[in-house]
């Protein structure tokens, strides 16, 4: 007679037959070691197998490490039901009472888009830069072809400190001050706050814009429209439709303003949109010459654009915020929403 | 700018429906911002019959109507004396709005009942026409809609006209861009090209007035012609609709000439009753500084040597280009006129302008630039218009001051230049093509070349790149193809205050503080609220010389102000447990030569219940040591005071510096001896002034001074496998010792075992400890290489509770 005595779908029956009869955590982890221990009887089962003739061997093999495996098992969860029951009182709690209050705080609204903008044009290879908020009058108007008495200062209410220092209206400085201290390639973006005396539910004193620039050799209106296509699927959704339109800005040539399909009646006119199906998001264009002359930069060689828009108008449309003041007052009932 | 489609259709066939048309328009960079019907205020006016007239019992002048207004008689009580039975006349009901504003209620008059109101045409808004009631063609049906019955309707656009398109400030600008983009042909009205010369007219202009430009370089164009046998009346009711279609309220017959004309064509008129021209002379020249002027609107103006005026022999006449004077208008009695059509400098108009605070339709367009060459064009369509209504007689000859021919330049167009700018591959006749239809003059100038030259009311044009923006526009923005800039991979950083503001940012609202945004400029008197020391750069702020309101009058010098006004806001919402943070910019005034310096700041504030109370929690209140607390998170998180030189300690401000804060509750953050900013509790007396009646916590960081010591990155020391021990000390001490000072020792005590060290508790009072306090700490004593043995503890603690005693002359109990 072979070694192997029992076949081991044998073993393994008896061996579920004893675990049925046992009572407690000792006579489980016993059964354990009779037959998974050094040397239990599947273990020794096990290494009987090389006494096999050869074409037998695999398949043996496989049975019995698979009833091995279920063993363990078996026992396993015979022993976690017997702790459990053994160790916890048999009482309760009430799970309905609150729990501890955490306390809660969070970024303001305007922060956090600032942020999502930021991320979108990094990924694409932007550099982010800041300028000051109090500017000269020369970079806030003179280097961006808005020369005094030029009626495009007229769309600006501008705030003034002296004859030639202005809270800035737009974040556009900022391009005139990175194009002086670099050579191209440029790809920055500048995040901000900016200033206009004018105040109503859509206008407040002060609000946040954000201005790009690249310059570099041959970029083109088309390159424009790729850069802002992408950023506007990103921070809306890739399917909202946009358009370009001819527009003017004394630093662009040629301008455009770009508006999106109304987010909240898509284009079939409502109240927000002025019945016009489309909400203005921001403007943009190619460089000014005058801008490349301003800081020396030579118009033969390098072309670029510009693009800046409002957050607050952009965080508007993102969370249905129809009165601007808002952000401002920050009313914690507010804040607390984003 | 406003523009009707029935006048547009005067000049251009338009065969799209009013969406599309405005759809067109804007997208061809004239922003359609309003569509609307001119006449859907006359929706609650219907037709009616008058089917009795009968006196009103209390009143003489008044009668009562019964009328017929398709279902069923209603009673009006009617005060015009053109009324008669079977006449059919407009009824406005209640509930219509009138194009005055005037709104119609059912009312009593006298006592008797009525249901609306019958009404004139000048009440309905359409035209000045006949006295009395409307009579409407008898024929028509009571009860169908006015504007349905006399088929009125028409559109008005409202177009938000960008600073550079000056030559889109008539309907006429606006019918050629039509003309393009519809495939079609203007049609200019024929008197523009009459030659006054030849015309019928006798007798000579130029024995009855004589012009002089004394600054040609203010007003380079100075042209007028002169009519007699003048009567002044109303004007025929197609120029009245024309002029009520787009919102101008008719006058008479010779001002709304001049008004249609600029409307027309963009080119601003005045006219002059010649007679009150003293000496008969017109003098273009500068103003006396301090003469005073009263301008048609009846308003004094004070004049300066910088505004160019226009004067008879004596007096000045008219702000030239802005406004006409009281003295020289068109009144019943005026029989001969001087129509005045000039090319002022747009920079002249736009300062004199400004100075006056006057910005008229006439300012506005020639500020932006108005054609220069058009100038004869409007007054030749005046005489035309005038001789058609038979206004008066037009003299022979025309003046006509010129000083430049105004002729303009040609542009070079490089087609590569073009096409590499817009990223399209447009051939050099199809440049050519696009710019013909906006009339420009194109020539080709080699192979790869255009000699452009604009039009004269295209002043907007001035470079190739203007150019690129026109073929850009007319060949479509939206064919412009999607590409992406080929620009190479570069060693961008993120610039690390940018990175750090935002780390900060989220670690104060890991801390449970909400980040407010509040604004840049304060109230003048905040900075008087706070006290500031002599000498601290806060007690001066930058004045805005124009500010909206006086609460935003100055920059602020500390966030403080804005966030308490957004705390008082918060609590008036019975939202009265708060902590917020800002981060934002203090402006300081510098030397005047530099732009002033912008300091970044983080201001937090906390007040009410810091902990609620609730069923398992025993609630707080807010205190020093909450805000504390924050502060010292704020700098471990940032892992600043890792390093122990560079870490930021915590002492007393001494109470004279306490000026915006409590004495004695306030702590000074220091940083290698600077101050890195302050912690402690709001002074009262300054939550008074913002009507707060809860104690406020305040911690302000000088980030300008944290941003450089944040670490770029972590060094760790390895971690003790080995068991912890814990021994206590509790030491008396005088009681003006700093608890913070002796944590600070054990600390900073080169003891290398020394693992941590906590204050466990604080006692003073009862009679032992007069003067004194006992202090208690918990010391955590763990080795890298072994586990400490009992007596190598006991012997380490007792060097330290020692040198403890010795340092701050305390006592054990």
């Amino acid at each position: 007679m072979s070694v192997v005595e029992k076949t081991i779908d044998q073993i393994q029956a008896e061996a579920l037959g004893e675990l049925k009869k046992a009572l407690d955590k000792d006579a489980v982890e016993a059964l354990s070691i009779k037959y998974l221990g050094r040397k239990g009887i599947i273990t020794k089962f096990l290494r009987n197998i090389s006494t096999l003739p050869g074409h037998l061997r695999p398949e043996a093999g496989k049975q019995a490490n698979f009833v091995k495996k279920s063993l363990a098992a078996a026992f396993d969860e015979i022993l976690c039901c017997m702790n459990s029951s053994s160790t916890d009182e048999s009482d309760s709690i009430d799970v309905s009472m609150p729990g501890r209050p955490v306390k809660r705080g969070g970024l303001h609204p305007i922060t956090q888009i600032i942020k999502t903008i930021s991320d979108i044009f990094t990924r694409l290879g932007f550099e982010i830069v800041e300028g000051p908020e109090i500017e000269t009058d020369y970079y806030n108007f003179e280097a961006l072809n808005i020369p005094k008495d030029h009626p495009a200062r007229d769309m600006q209410d501008t705030f003034y400190i002296s004859d030639n220092r202005v809270l800035r209206t737009h974040t556009s400085p900022v391009q005139v001050r990175v194009m002086e201290k670099t050579t191209p390639p440029v790809r920055i973006i500048a995040p901000g706050k900016v200033y206009r005396c004018d105040s109503d539910l859509t206008h407040t004193p002060m609000f946040h814009q954000i201005e790009g620039l690249v310059v570099d050799k041959n970029v083109t209106f088309g390159d424009l429209k790729g850069v802002i296509n992408t950023f506007i699927h990103q921070i809306f959704d890739s399917g909202i439709g946009l358009r370009f339109r001819p527009s003017f800005f004394p630093f662009t040539e040629p301008s455009a303003e770009v508006d999106i399909l109304c987010v909240i009646c898509r284009g079939k006119g409502c109240r927000v949109c002025s019945q016009t199906g489309w909400l203005e998001v921001l403007g943009c264009g190619m460089v000014h010459p005058a801008l490349f002359e301003n800081v020396g930069y030579s118009t033969s060689n390098y072309s670029g654009f510009a693009f800046g828009m409002g957050i607050e108008r952009l965080a508007m449309l993102k969370y249905g915020v129809d009165d601007l003041r808002k952000y401002f007052e920050n009313d914690l009932r507010f804040l607390r929403q984003f | 700018m406003k523009v009707s489609l029935s006048w547009l259709k005067d000049y251009v066939n338009v065969d799209m429906d009013s969406s599309a048309l405005a759809d067109a328009l804007t997208m061809a960079g004239l922003e359609v911002e309003k569509i609307s019907n001119r006449y859907d205020y006359l929706d609650g006016v219907v037709l009616s019959r008058i089917k009795k007239i009968t006196p009103h019992p209390n009143a003489d002048r008044l009668n009562l109507c019964s009328v017929d207004a398709g279902d069923g008689i209603l009673q009006i009580v009617c005060g015009a004396d053109n009324i008669k039975e079977g006449m059919l006349v407009p009824l406005a009901l209640p509930g219509a709005c009138l194009s005055s504003g005037y709104k119609i209620k059912r009312s009593k008059i006298r006592g008797e009942k009525s249901n609306g109101m019958l009404c004139s045409e000048l009440e309905l808004g359409l035209g000045l026409g006949q006295k009395g009631i409307m009579s409407l063609d008898p024929s028509l049906a009571e009860g169908v809609k006015l504007a349905e019955a006399l088929s009125l309707s028409d559109i008005l656009f409202e177009i938000d006209l960008t600073p550079n398109r000056s030559d889109c400030l008539s309907i006429i600008g606006i019918a050629r861009e039509i003309a393009v983009f519809g495939d079609t042909k203007i049609k200019y009205p024929e008197s523009f090209f009459n030659n006054t010369e030849n015309s019928e007219s006798d007798g000579d202009i130029n024995s009855m007035v004589s012009v002089v430009v004394k600054a040609p370089v203010h007003c380079p164009r100075y042209a007028a012609m002169v009519f007699e046998n003048i009567t002044v009346s109303p004007s025929p009711p197609w120029i009245q609709e024309r002029l009520l279609s787009i919102g101008v309220k008719p006058v008479n017959n010779i001002v709304d000439i001049t008004n249609f004309v600029m409307f027309e064509t963009g080119q601003p008129l005045h006219a002059f009753d010649l007679n009150m021209l003293n000496g008969s002379r017109i003098i273009v020249g500068m103003a006396k500084e301090g003469d005073s002027f009263t301008s048609l609107d009846n308003k004094e103006r004070h004049l300066s040597s910088d505004m160019l005026m226009i004067c008879d022999a004596e007096k000045p006449v008219a702000i030239a280009g802005i406004m006409g004077g009281l003295n020289s208008e068109i009144s019943e009695n005026t029989t001969r006129v001087l129509l005045e059509s000039a090319y002022f400098n747009p920079v002249t108009i736009r300062r004199t302008a400004k100075t006056l605070g006057l910005n008229t339709e006439s300012s506005h367009r020639f500020e932006r630039g108005v054609d220069p060459k058009g100038t004869l064009t409007a007054l030749n369509r005046a005489a035309g218009l005038i001789s058609e209504i038979e206004g008066g007689r037009l003299v022979k000859g025309v003046i006509n001051n010129s000083v430049g021919t105004f002729d303009p330049l040609p542009v070079d167009l490089s087609v590569d230049y073009t096409n590499t700018l817009l990223g399209i591959d447009l051939k050099q006749s199809e440049i050519e093509n696009l710019l013909t239809s906006i009339e420009f003059k194109v020539e080709k100038n080699g192979n790869q070349s255009l000699l452009v030259t604009p039009p004269p009311f295209r002043v907007d044009i001035k470079r190739p790149a203007d150019l690129v923006e026109e073929v850009a526009r007319l060949w479509g923005y939206d064919k412009i193809p999607l590409t992406y800039p080929p620009v190479p991979l570069m060693d961008n950083v993120i610039s690390t205050w940018v990175e750090a503001r935002y780390r900060i940012k989220k670690i104060m609202a890991g801390f449970g503080y909400y980040e407010a945004i509040t604004y840049s400029f304060i109230d003048e008197r905040a900075s008087h609220f706070f006290s500031f020391h002599l000498g601290d750069e806060k007690r001066n702020s930058i004045d805005i010389l124009n500010p909206l309101t006086e609460d935003q009058g100055v920059m602020r010098t500390s966030l403080i102000p804005g966030l308490l006004e957004t705390l008082h806001y918060n609590i008036s919402q019975q939202e009265k447990n708060i902590s917020i943070f800002e981060i934002g910019k203090k402006f300081i005034p510098g030397d005047s030569a530099q732009l002033p310096e912008e300091d970044e700041v983080l201001t937090c504030l906390q007040t009410g219940i810091a902990t609620p109370s609730t069923w398992n929690v025993k609630g707080a209140d807010s205190d020093f040591y909450d805000i504390k607390g924050v502060a010292e998170g704020l700098f471990n998180e940032l892992r600043v005071d890792c390093v122990k030189e560079l870490r930021p300690v915590f002492t007393r401000l001494p109470d004279e510096l306490c000026t915006y804060t409590r004495p004695g509750y306030t702590a000074r953050i220091l940083l290698k001896g600077e101050s890195l900013g302050i912690v402690g509790q709001v002074a009262s007396s300054l939550l008074d002034i913002y009507g707060i009646k809860q104690p406020v916590f305040v911690l302000e960081i000088d980030l300008q001074k944290l941003y450089p010591i944040i670490p770029d990155s972590v060094l760790t020391s390895p971690v003790s496998r080995f068991p912890a021990v814990t021994r206590d000390v509790t030491m008396i001490v005088g009681i003006n010792t700093e608890a913070g000072s002796i944590l600070e020792k054990i600390n900073q005590g080169d003891m290398e075992l020394v693992k941590g060290v906590e204050l466990f508790d604080v006692f003073q009072g009862g009679e032992v400890f007069t003067g004194k306090k006992s202090v208690s700490f918990r010391i955590t004593y763990r080795s890298n290489t072994g586990t400490l043995e009992d007596g190598v503890i006991n012997k380490m603690h007792k060097k330290v509770v020692r040198l403890l005693l010795e340092e701050f002359d305390g006592a054990l109990p």
